[in-house]
């Protein structure tokens, strides 16, 4: 395991730090370098929103599943005369039920802001039928609802219990699902820089036939020549990696930022700790990069053996 | 060292060379001659491990070719040095670079190296020319980078297949010099070459073991010569 350990800091090391003299064997080869150069970049370019997507969405469906989960509504339709009585009960009663921590009337301002994105502004609330509204946080494992449900149809006839379990399953699914998509993308994102790079290492090391077999006659070994390559290319899709990463970023910096109506594109981006994460994606881009360089160089020269 | 034992070597459905035996013992010198396409070059990179025989067993210092992967043939190249006809350089470095890459291949420090490589660049009278580009040489500059290259490691054997073949008499001489010098120093030497003359001028200079291959085989040449 030490010796292990020894291996792959030695190699690890000899990557990074190089030898110029041997990076000076292998001629730069002009067209390769440059389609390993935009295809990591804009393979980091999209990682960056593949991963933004994959974020949000993870937000988003912790936001549901948690908060909206701790969150029921209690609506009261009665008659005009009957409504304040309706509600008091009620409030009596969700009082008096195990698993809520608290029970409030939705004030009238709150709930013309409710209705504003539909009726505009300046709605005369207090002069329209609407029913009333009280939001119920639960605590602990929450409240039993069909327990309640009853009681509430003995106390206030005219209550409506909504625990949001209707449009909350299918929004949490479907935020799932988009941040495996997000999730399915950064992974093809990273084969097609995989593919890239590999055909362009192909196209490198046919180039350098010559090369290699000069390299050969000399006494170098295989590893020593694929050395050369895995170098140049691992270098290289990190430096493509970095300069698209650092695009992509810029980029998710101009999208507009959350408002108040919480709407999911304009969530789009990081938050907090997540704006670390973008600063992996060179580096797997580099890790990608020298797997498939590797992968290459062992074949060919397997193949020109 | 070096040691063919009743090697036969087939290509595209031929026996190019069948039934050779050949043992190269350290400071010996060797002329390979015979007509072109006679199987010279063939022969020589089954000494160097660049082919594998398709019949019979070819040493390397000691061990079969057969039991050792790339890496090892690699390592056993470093004590094996090669002149091609051709000489293959690598276009982008400079002579003195070409000269020194066996030393780069191998991990050499080159700080440490540096004066030994200046020495041999003076010995083979390329000073002027350390750092111009391979095709800027002439035919026999490029054949005594090439044999630079050769002997820098200090090879415990010299290959040289037609090292004189795109040169003029003069310079095949000057080359001859060199190699017979080699010799003189301990290496083993083996020249593939068709040019009788070359062979006929080394006689008189150094006490050299002529082989022919005809008809596939090989045969000790001798007072043709």
């Amino acid at each position: 395991m030490k010796e292990l350990f020894g291996q792959f800091v030695e190699r690890f090391s000899g990557l990074i730090i190089g030898d110029s003299q041997a990076d000076r064997v292998v001629p730069p080869t002009g067209f390769t370098a440059w389609l390993t150069l935009f295809s990591a970049g804009a393979m980091a370019f999209l990682a960056v929103f593949a991963l933004a997507l994959s974020l949000a969405t993870s937000r988003l469906a912790d936001r549901w599943g948690d908060e909206l989960a701790r969150a029921s509504t209690l609506r009261i339709s009665a008659p005009e005369g009957q409504i304040q009585a309706q509600t008091d009960a009620a409030l009596k009663v969700l009082k008096t039920t195990p698993g809520i921590a608290s029970a409030r009337t939705l004030t009238s301002d709150e709930q013309k802001a409710l209705l504003e994105p539909w009726f505009g502004p300046d709605l005369p609330v207090e002069r329209l039928p609407i029913p009333r509204l009280i939001e119920i946080i639960e605590e602990g494992d929450g409240y039993d609802a069909d327990g309640l449900r009853l009681r509430l149809s003995a106390e206030a006839p005219g209550a409506v219990l909504d625990d949001h379990t209707r449009w909350r399953k299918p929004l949490i699914s479907a935020a799932s699902r988009l941040r495996l998509l997000g999730w399915l993308s950064l992974l093809l994102i990273g084969g097609t820089m995989a593919a890239m790079i590999t055909l362009a290492a192909n196209a490198a090391l046919s180039a350098n036939a010559q090369v290699i077999s000069v390299l050969r006659l000399v006494g170098a070994t295989d590893g020593y020549i694929a050395q050369a390559f895995e170098r140049r290319f691992t270098l290289r899709g990190l430096m493509g990696a970095g300069v698209g990463m650092i695009a992509g970023v810029l980029a998710t910096l101009i999208l507009p930022s959350t408002d108040v109506a919480g709407g999911f594109l304009t969530g789009l981006g990081f938050q907090g700790w997540h704006w670390l994460w973008p600063l992996l994606i060179p580096l797997l881009a580099g890790a990608v990069a020298y797997a498939a360089t590797r992968a290459a160089a062992r074949r060919t020269l397997e193949n020109m053996a | 060292m070096i040691e063919l034992e009743n090697v036969a070597y087939s290509y595209g459905g031929g026996e190019l060379l069948s039934d050779i035996s050949l043992r190269l013992q350290p400071g010996s010198f060797h002329f390979l001659t015979g007509p072109s396409g006679a199987g010279k070059t063939t022969l020589l990179k089954l000494c160097y491990g660049a082919l594998f025989p398709t019949a019979g067993q070819v040493q390397l210092f000691d061990r079969d070719v057969r039991s050792l992967d790339r890496d090892d043939i690699a390592l056993a190249r470093r004590r094996i040095g090669v002149v091609h006809q051709d000489c293959q350089f690598l276009n982008h470095l400079s002579v003195e670079e070409n000269i020194a890459l066996p030393l780069t291949v191998s991990g050499r420090d080159m700080l440490n190296e540096g004066a030994n490589l200046r020495e041999l660049v003076n010995w083979v009278g390329l000073k002027s020319r350390a750092e111009a580009l391979p095709p800027e040489l002439s035919g026999g500059e490029r054949q005594r980078a090439a044999l630079a290259r050769a002997v820098i490691m200090s090879p415990d054997v010299i290959l040289a297949d037609e090292p004189t073949g795109n040169v003029d008499w003069e310079m095949s001489q000057r080359l001859l010099r060199l190699l017979i010098e080699l010799n003189r120093m301990g290496k083993t030497v083996m020249i593939a070459t068709h040019d009788l003359g070359l062979i006929r001028a080394a006689k008189s200079q150094v006490q050299a073991r002529v082989l022919r291959i005809s008809n596939r085989r090989l045969q000790l040449a001798g007072a043709d010569l």
